[in-house]
């Protein structure tokens, strides 16, 4: 199959079961980058969502990576037309419904349920992230400081990614 | 309703534009702060709603938003300007570094440099999942869920779409039995 037309069904697919953000669909790019269509190898994987995070704007932009890693310019714009149209275009029809049905049980409980899954899919992510990433005991060690570091304080993100940087640069990871 | 102000698209699309640029690893914070705060497009309590909804749809939590308040104030030609303004920038900068990532991304200063960011991005999505699961310790049953799900993708490698339909009507049926009584 063309790679564009592949990319965009897949990015497609993901895009309508993204709850939870872009973040929650990270282990199944991975799935489909590494696993099933071996675009890239794990360190590759684990180096776009890397490079993504110090790339300012909403975390989708990993799809944009993905697609100019695999498919250069062309499977840049269609894995992020595929990323973010579909779920944008059911926002758009939804929101009205939405607002209708303000306050009643049934909101509720879909809110309710579905939160559940989002949060286990936000940390599936970090495993695979992590998995991907940390090959020492020191990378085990800056992932976890980095977790400590961010539910204790509200430093800037960008300053622990400019001193994971450092740190891999002076050759701790 | 209060009274509401007209907003352009080209307001829009700068006010999108500035928040995608000043956001890294938390748009939304940002984004509070420009459309509440600075910006006054709506109240923080029309703000809270809307966010509540563009969590809970699938897609990128942002580019919902975008869409919703872009489409709120001039309908569907405000959305998509909306959108651009937020990936527009994002897009390119990317793109440049995915090309600088290509053509050096093999030296070994630069692999160096990216394991030490890749560890630090995992630390930080792993924080953002606890933060997250913190709410959970009010609905303690719900949990099940949320191991189930990661168990299914990290070491069983099953696809999510299948996953998440099979798992969502069981959580919905126990979100509604024990936490969302009948009125």
């Amino acid at each position: 199959m063309n790679i564009i037309v592949e990319i965009t069904l897949q990015f497609g697919m993901l895009s309508l079961v993204a709850f939870g953000g872009a973040g929650a669909v990270l282990p199944e790019l991975h799935r489909l980058a590494v696993e099933t269509h071996h675009w890239m190898n794990d360190a590759t994987f684990a180096h776009l969502v890397a490079i993504s995070q110090a790339t300012p704007g909403p975390n989708a932009i990993i799809a944009t990576l993905i697609g100019w890693h695999v498919a250069g310019l062309s499977g840049a714009l269609a894995a992020t037309t595929a990323m973010c149209g579909p779920s944008s275009l059911l926002i758009y029809f939804f929101m009205r419904f939405w607002e209708k049905i303000h306050g009643t049980r049934w909101r509720l409980i879909i809110q309710t349920g579905i939160s559940p899954l989002a949060i286990g899919l936000v940390l599936a992510s970090g495993c695979i992230i992590t998995r991907g990433a940390d090959a020492s005991w020191g990378g085990y060690g800056l992932t976890a400081a980095t977790v400590l570091i961010v539910l204790n304080s509200r430093w800037n993100p960008l300053w622990l990614i400019g001193a994971g940087a450092m740190l891999g640069l002076a050759g701790v990871i | 309703m209060t009274q509401r102000r007209e907003i352009t698209h080209s307001e829009l699309f700068w006010g999108f534009n500035q928040i995608a640029l000043s956001g890294f690893g938390g748009v939304m914070a940002w984004a509070r702060r420009a459309i509440v705060e600075e910006r006054e497009w709506l109240s923080s309590e029309e703000f809270t709603t809307l966010f509540g909804l563009c969590q809970f749809m699938p897609g990128p939590n942002i580019v919902n938003l975008s869409v919703c308040i872009g489409a709120r104030f001039q309908g569907a030609s405000g959305a998509v300007v909306s959108l651009l303004g937020l990936l527009l920038a994002p897009f390119v900068i990317i793109i440049a570094l995915g090309a600088l990532y290509g053509r050096f991304g093999e030296l070994p200063a630069i692999q160096a440099m990216l394991r030490g960011i890749a560890a630090v991005a995992a630390g930080l999505i792993l924080a953002m999942g606890v933060r997250m699961a913190a709410d959970l310790l009010k609905r303690p049953f719900l949990m099940i869920f949320s191991v189930a799900i990661l168990v299914a993708v990290v070491f069983l490698h099953w696809p999510l779409v299948m996953v998440m339909f099979g798992l969502a009507p069981f959580s919905m049926w126990v979100a509604a039995r024990r936490y969302c009584s009948a009125p």
